[in-house]
């Protein structure tokens, strides 16, 4: 362990990546527990996998047309929050079902993004860091990225978390209090989509879905009140980013499948644990 | 028209409503007044549950008009207390009685916490549907009877005028529903009661007349004879009801005792 502690002190790179584990721990804690209490799990995952058409756009334009500011994580949140946009009118205006409307864009931002990537001029794209994602590919300005994001998202649900409790548990009658339900659902939507952006830095595209996920759900055997399942969310996602980036670096395994693994893990444990408890 | 009695808080006049071309309710005409308590009544897909709706604003009616408060029903919103049925809900939804309770009064509220008018508000409609102990408890650990009541609570702390509830006995043990109707009775009185019900106990102990709902509505005083419960529910009677109703008139013929 002291080689990771030895790592933190000296390389910016590593210093880097803890500090966005840490920050982040808090925003998915907090938005992991709305997405598996109003039980949104696969429009999480639908708008982790349009983010790629988001990134594979902004690399080829910013190529093609020498737009230096287009990066992928301002493509990023462009394409995520116009899915969740999309998914969110669709649920609540087109009369579609849901799932196919998150199937398309699950499929859609996928294809469009290894087209966009495949016609991108200049040096070929490594698509395996967005897919399974890298923390250790963490810089400076994502750091400042996730802080800036993190605070967006903790600022509109600390201001609002009644409100969206009570969506999410009532629409119909939250609408009858004068409250836009439809708004507060888009509002936890664009929330989800922000925080996949986030996730997908560390955990990848495939695998950022159980980050997001996983802590709530464990923690929610445990109780039946939002703030606490959130308070451990909270501190299960710190455990499993810092952990998971220390053991991984000390180990030399893949930061983000480590991750997922130990949280699938401990998922699986607390079954046995809340049979044990009853017991 | 009638001429309109001045405590007539609700009144419908040739309202007719249908999903698409065909016709839910048609020319429905009624008035409510203040202090009453009514039971709706009718068949499946008579268009109760419609009239509920329209009566809370999330739906329009097509052709005709329904006032409540001597305002449109948007903007007497705030006088009207909803209670859904408790079923609707996810039972996994991690949230304890007094959180849904203090959802009666999102409207008094920005963003930030709950003041502390409006904890005491909820605590005290809590207290009166008689659960102010299960305040911290989970709703998914509490029974149907406790959970409705819980709606009730939550219904009361927007402080009504008028308190529409949506089958309140339908999913209700027998054993607990004497508890739950004498919750209801101490609200008879205190404002408009409108509910939409099959139970007749629940009738004869809270309505002051009943609301006939079958395509169009027709008003009854109580107690109903068989023969017009037979025309209401055209035919297609409930045999519990029918049979728990002539229980009601001393006829026990039909009852399965040991």
């Amino acid at each position: 362990m002291t080689e990771f502690f030895d790592a933190v002190q000296n390389i910016p790179l590593i210093r880097y990546a803890l500090l966005a584990g840490i920050v982040s721990s808090l925003t998915f804690g907090v938005v992991g527990s709305f997405v598996v209490t109003r039980r949104i799990g696969y429009i999480a995952a639908a708008i982790a996998h349009s983010i790629l058409g988001g990134i594979g756009a902004s690399i080829y334009f910013s190529r093609v047309y020498d737009l230096p500011w287009l990066t992928p994580m301002i493509g990023a949140v462009i394409a995520a929050l116009l899915s969740a946009f999309v998914i969110g009118w669709v649920s609540l205006r087109a009369g579609e079902r849901e799932d196919t409307i998150i199937g398309a864009i699950w499929a859609f931002g996928m294809a469009s993004g290894l087209l966009f990537i495949h016609y991108a001029p200049g040096k070929a794209v490594s698509l395996e860091s967005f897919i399974f994602g890298n923390i250790l590919l963490t810089s400076r300005s994502d750091v400042i990225a996730t802080v800036t994001l993190g605070a967006i998202i903790l600022l509109l649900v600390g201001l609002f978390y009644h409100k969206l409790v009570a969506v999410c548990f009532d629409e119909e009658f939250s609408r009858l209090r004068g409250v836009s339900s439809d708004a507060y659902y888009l509002l936890l939507l664009a929330i989800t989509a922000i925080s996949m952006v986030l996730m997908v830095r560390v955990a990848g595209i495939i695998l950022s879905l159980a980050l997001l996920v996983l802590p709530a759900a464990t923690a929610s055997r445990f109780s039946r009140k939002l703030w606490i399942i959130i308070l451990v969310s909270i501190g299960l996602t710190f455990i499993y980013n810092t952990g998971g980036l220390a053991l991984s670096f000390e180990l030399d395994v893949p930061t983000g499948p480590f991750i997922v693994l130990v949280a699938s893990l401990v998922y699986g444990l607390s079954f046995i644990l809340k049979r044990m408890m009853k017991a | 028209m009638n001429p309109v009695a001045s405590d007539d808080i609700a009144i419908s006049e040739g309202l007719c409503f249908g999903y698409g071309k065909q016709l839910v309710l048609e020319d429905v005409n009624f008035s409510i007044t203040k202090g009453e308590s009514l039971c709706m009544i009718g068949p499946n897909g008579g268009g109760k549950s419609t009239l509920l709706k329209l009566m809370l604003g999330l739906l329009e009616p097509n052709e005709g008009s329904l006032s409540l408060f001597g305002k449109s029903v948007g903007e007497a919103r705030r006088q009207v207390g909803y209670v859904p049925q408790a079923v609707r809900f996810d039972p996994l939804f991690p949230i304890t009685a007094i959180d849904i309770v203090l959802m009666g009064r999102l409207d008094r509220h920005r963003f930030g916490f709950y003041s502390r008018q409006c904890r005491a508000a909820a605590m005290a409609a809590l207290a009166e549907v008689g659960l102010q102990d299960a305040a911290q408890r989970p709703f998914s650990d509490l029974s149907g009877g406790q959970r409705q009541r819980v709606l009730i609570a939550r219904a009361l702390a927007c402080e009504p005028e008028l308190l529409l509830l949506d089958e309140p006995t339908a999913n209700i043990d027998l054993s607990v529903e004497e508890q739950f109707i004498e919750t209801l009775t101490q609200l008879k009185g205190k404002m408009t009661i409108l509910m939409v019900t099959h139970d007749l106990d629940l009738i004869s102990e809270i309505g002051d007349s009943v609301l006939c709902v079958n395509h169009r509505v027709h008003r009854h005083s109580l107690p109903l004879s068989g023969e017009t419960i037979r025309e209401i529910y055209s035919g297609v009677r409930r045999v519990e009801h029918d049979r728990r109703a002539r229980h009601h008139q001393g006829d026990h013929s039909a009852c399965a005792h040991d």
